[in-house]
């Protein structure tokens, strides 16, 4: 069952591009680009260059916003496209804003070109398509499952579930055997049992981010003053036997990309160019946007020699990695020591990157999609509501908390709940006359 | 020579389904007749004598508001009133009576008898006219030939039904009803999909020989909430329910004889259900319990016979008079019938489509616990939406659809036709998804206009109740049209957040602790208001929030459920459907994208996937 809300999703393909796609469609997507751009709609179905920014002021990205009425669209509804710097962090900040505002939601698989269909946008030859993007969907929760079964990472959702389940059956015996011998108070259980799915769910809300940058690769800027050597370790990188897997023109002038397979992790390596004071204003511009996105990196390496300025104007975090260049030139005090004219220690550095990137690998939570990270916030806030109003409703309106929880996780499964409900209470409590 | 009869509609049975069937072709239009094996059988409470209850009492009160039979019988039978959950939310209250098990009968065949385009014919089914694949009729033993163009089935257990008490197994159905051999080798030709059920019933005590002194003694309600909108008092004298436990002495007697017990020594192979325990299930699955609750139901006035719920059994009948002598206040009860088990085929609902007719059977209707359900509310519901669909048949009119988001009858249906029974299926307020609005006191605001335009409701019941919706209406319109800011509201001492935000009148009404004399020194126009119409305002204003955001899945269920899945579409035709869900698919065949959506393992892309193809296979029919 798919509601009119309005949808969003990215449109461009998986993988770092120098441009990216999110549509959005639906009754609300020319209020969303309003909110997103704080200026009045540009015309329709004419690109017009617009600021993004959050809600609360902070500027996410300099795009071009597309509008289209309804009818003259592909879904046949009212839409929008943002054209966007095809970076993470930009990426995740929007779509994460869409989805903070109440009429939109991430679209399902394949949601948008059923919309077209509906609307008679498209025939069904067009539709084929489908059947590709479900083998694709397929593929994804045989995966999926192999992931759960392998038990590196556990069945979460499962357990969640199961205590959900549970706590609906304690409060649902209260109600349909109300004239048999069952507990008057069953809400001590309920709260703990919710209280700990919820601590659950906010930690892998947390680890949200970090999975989801993993599944498009973890990122290591380098960073370091002009002249450090920054490009001649990319070319490094680059030109070693480790298996290139793409080697991207800078998308802007900012940031120069080299994506690699190191020991089955995809990594990818940054060069963000020209980190330094300047009073030229365009080029500020572009050094606060390579500071953000060395920030926004799972891992940085900063590069020092001894013939530039070693101080760096990001704040190294403990894993970072302080690496010495040109050590042909003079010894310095680091973490590593390298000549990238010699070849000099860059299979080290390699070694350590490959490591951090496997334990974060490990580390992460086990959701890695927009759409599981939307239903756990949605699990999250009904929960929140039913904690928080418990002692004041009653037991029925607690319980459509709970159905709306357990029926937000079982869309991700494609579950049915009630008759777990019921065999949770059959099992539990002696009824029935 | 063969006598022979022509009907639009013939109902076969005289249960619980089969009279509001029966009753509901009727008021159709349809000319019917109702087929039995014995007229003075019609309306028996085979069971318990109670109506009603969570999810059983909003049944009952949707089949009033359709018009039908069930609500006023239980008012004029009903022998003790109570309203369920009082203390809860008004989303989950349910109705529930006890009735005297001989004044129900009388005042149904009464009902029954008063049109005379309704027939009653005593008499054995003994198999279908067919005419290939289609049913055309029914045959009686002796030859007599009935026809019609629509036969409605609601024979129960009859369907290899099997009585089992201890050792002893008697052939058929309710006691002394013969099994319909023939008719059961007619509807195995049919090839439907059967399945094994068990159900089982205590033994009934001699009220003379139980001592009620040592009893919690359970009244009825003050102010009895009846079942129809059409009655406005009980008709009989009301009395109370008696409640005993069991003990470790009946659970020791239970435990030492368990492997006698037909349940328990391998000759019942039906399933039970899960919710209704025999006590041998009792001691054995929750041992840890030292005694189970019993409600001494009494069976009527006159009748001298005790139901005591809670302690159905298989066990042989020495056995039944041990346990029975263990329990308190029982230790001289006399067993008038003993308790015995039953077990029966059933017809996999999933080979219905929503009208209730069978879907490779022309003419063919099926309702009540033949189709794995249990309960007469459960029947008798069926019996309606069968009874109506039947006769719009034989009239050529459109069919009566009822969908989840307006009933438990629609939740019911639904159920039952996309995912089939496991258990004998019994309704509970859980069931329905959008319980916090499906009332059992709207069920004439959600259905009874629905009746009327439909056709099936009657006059008296239609005057009544557009008089009603007119006070409703402009109650509404004037407590949504009244509004207080919080510091007017101060003024009559009613303190609300102080937002500035104005409140209607109609919000105001959901706050628990705003009393309506409050309300009413604000709005003195509030005194003209019906109790009955303000509170049902009252209730609306206090789901109002909830009901708001679950109109957005109703909305998408109906747009689902408007796109039509052809019959005949071939789900392993389409490719990027798994095999496993389209072979799914191709066996349960959903009538429509919403049935689809609720398969196992269905998701949204393949759902994508069929809407295409079903549109498409549309287009190519109209081209």
């Amino acid at each position: 069952m798919s509601d009119r809300r309005t949808i969003f999703a990215k449109a461009s393909g998986e993988g770092v591009a120098g441009v990216a796609v999110i549509r959005i469609s639906g009754p609300e997507s020319w209020d969303a680009i309003v909110r997103l751009t704080g200026k009045d709609l540009p015309t329709s179905r004419r690109l017009s260059r617009r600021w993004l920014r959050s809600t609360d002021g902070t500027l996410i990205d300099d795009a071009l916003i597309a509008t289209f009425e309804a009818g003259s669209s592909f879904t046949g509804e009212q839409s929008a496209e943002i054209h966007c710097h095809g970076g993470r962090a930009v990426l995740d900040s929007i779509l994460s804003e869409l989805r903070s505002f109440s009429g939109c939601r991430p679209a399902l698989p394949g949601e948008f070109t059923r919309r077209s269909f509906e609307n008679g946008r498209m025939d069904l030859i067009e539709v084929q398509g489908l059947s590709d993007l479900l083998q694709a969907e397929t593929e994804y929760q045989r995966r999926h499952a192999l992931r759960v079964m392998s038990g590196a990472i556990s069945d979460r959702t499962g357990k969640w579930r199961a205590a959900l389940v549970r706590a609906r059956a304690l409060i649902e015996v209260t109600i349909d055997w109300a004239d048999e011998e069952v507990p008057e108070d069953v809400s001590p259980e309920v709260i703990t049992l919710i209280e700990n799915v919820q601590a659950e769910i906010s930690a892998d809300l947390k680890a949200f981010n970090r999975t989801e940058r993993l599944r498009r690769g973890f990122e290591v800027a380098i960073v370091g003053p002009p002249n450090s050597g920054k490009s001649s370790l990319l070319n490094a990188i680059a030109g070693r036997d480790v298996a290139l897997v793409s080697d991207i023109a800078g998308t802007t002038r900012d940031v120069i990309e080299v994506r690699c397979d190191l020991g089955g992790v995809l990594v990818n390596f940054l060069d963000t160019a020209g980190i330094r004071e300047t009073e030229d204003q365009v080029e500020r511009a572009g050094v606060e946007r390579a500071v953000e996105r060395a920030r926004a990196a799972d891992l940085r390496i900063l590069l020092a020699s001894a013939d530039t300025d070693a101080s760096s104007f990001i704040s190294s975090e403990a894993d970072d990695l302080k690496v010495w260049s040109k050590i042909d030139l003079s010894p310095g005090d680091a973490d590593f020591a390298i000549s990238t004219k010699q070849g000099i220690g860059i299979s080290e550095l390699l070694g350590a990157v490959e490591s951090r990137a496997k334990k974060a690998a490990e580390s992460a939570g086990s959701f890695g999609h927009e759409r599981q990270r939307y239903v756990l916030e949605a699990v999250s806030r009904s929960l929140s509501v039913l904690v928080e109003t418990a002692a004041e409703v009653d037991a029925e309106v607690s319980a459509e908390h709970l159905r709306v929880a357990i029926a937000e996780l079982d869309s991700l499964t494609g579950r049915r709940s009630i008759e777990d409900v019921l065999g949770e209470v059959f099992s539990t409590f002696c009824v029935g006359k | 020579m063969k006598h022979s009869y022509k009907f639009d509609v013939i109902v076969v049975g005289g249960g619980h389904a089969g009279v509001e069937a029966a009753h509901a072709s009727h008021r159709l239009g349809a000319k019917t007749a109702l087929v039995t094996h014995r007229k003075d059988t019609i309306g028996e409470m085979s069971c318990n004598p109670a109506i009603g209850g969570l999810g059983k009492g909003h049944l009952v009160r949707e089949i009033d508001a359709l018009d039908g039979l069930m609500g006023r019988i239980t008012d004029r039978a009903g022998i003790q009133f109570r309203l369920l959950n009082r203390r809860k939310g008004p989303a989950v209250r349910g109705p529930r009576a006890q009735c005297d098990r001989a004044i129900y009968k009388i005042e149904m065949q009464a009902e029954l008898a008063r049109f005379p385009n309704l027939e009653i014919i005593e008499g054995n089914v003994v198999d279908f006219l067919m005419h290939g694949q289609s049913v055309h009729g029914v045959e009686l033993s002796g030859g007599v030939q009935v026809h019609a163009s629509q036969v409605v089935l609601t024979t129960g257990t009859f369907l290899r039904g099997k009585m089992f008490r201890g050792e002893e197994i008697i052939e058929g159905g309710r006691v002394g009803s013969p099994a319909a051999v023939k008719l059961a080798e007619r509807i195995d030709d049919m090839a439907l999909p059967l399945g094994r059920l068990k159900t089982g019933t205590p033994p009934r005590l001699n009220a003379d020989t139980i001592d009620f002194s040592k009893f919690d003694t359970q009244p009825g309600d003050e102010a009895p909430y009846l079942f129809s909108t059409l009655s406005t008092t009980p008709a009989q004298r009301q009395v109370p329910c008696h409640i005993t436990h069991t003990n470790e002495r009946t659970h020791a007697i239970v435990r030492e004889n368990l492997e006698r017990s037909a349940m328990y020594s391998g000759m019942i192979e039906g399933v039970g259900p899960r919710y209704c325990p025999s006590i041998e299930d009792k001691v054995t699955r929750f041992a840890d319990k030292t005694s189970h609750q019993i409600f001494l139901e009494p069976e009527g006035l006159t009748s001298k016979q005790v139901y005591p719920n809670g302690i159905s059994t298989s066990l042989p009948v020495e056995v039944q008079k041990d346990y029975v002598a263990s329990i308190e206040g029982l230790e001289h009860a006399e067993i008038l019938q003993p308790g015995y088990a039953v077990e029966y085929d059933y017809v996999d609902p999933r080979a219905l489509s929503q009208t209730l007719s069978v879907k490779d059977v022309e003419g063919l209707f099926l309702a009540g616990q033949i189709n794995g359900t249990t309960g007469y509310e459960e029947a008798g519901a069926q019996g309606l939406v069968a009874g109506l669909n039947a006769a719009a048949a034989a009239l050529g009119r459109d069919p009566f659809l009822i969908d989840r988001s307006s009933s438990y009858i629609g939740v019911m249906i639904d159920d039952l036709t996309t995912q089939g029974v496991t258990e004998p299926y019994r309704m509970f307020t859980s069931r329905a998804e959008f319980r916090l609005h499906l009332r059992a006191d709207n069920a004439d605001r959600r259905l009874t206009q629905y009746g009327i335009d439909y056709g099936c409701v009657g006059d008296t019941r239609k005057v009544q109740f557009l008089e009603y919706h007119e006070r409703i209406t402009q109650a509404e319109s004037f407590l949504c049209s009244k509004s207080v800011s919080p510091n007017e509201a101060l003024k009559y001492g009613i303190s609300l957040n102080g937002d500035g935000v104005r409140r209607s009148a109609f919000d105001l009404l959901a706050l628990p602790d705003v009393p309506r004399v409050s309300l009413s020194d604000i709005w003195p126009e509030l005194l003209d208001i019906d109790r009955d119409v303000l509170d049902q305002m009252e209730h609306d204003a206090r789901y109002a929030p909830y009901i708001e955001r679950q109109k957005r899945d109703t909305e998408a269920l109906q747009r689902d459920k408007m796109v039509e899945v052809p019959n005949d579409l071939n789900f392993l035709g389409i490719s990027g459907l798994s095999g496993e869900l389209a072979g799914k698919l191709n066996r349960i065949r959903p009538q429509n994208l919403d049935q689809a959506s609720r398969i196992e393992g269905m998701t949204p892309a393949a759902l994508a996937l069929i809407l295409v193809h079903a549109k498409r296979a549309k287009d190519q029919k109209t081209a």
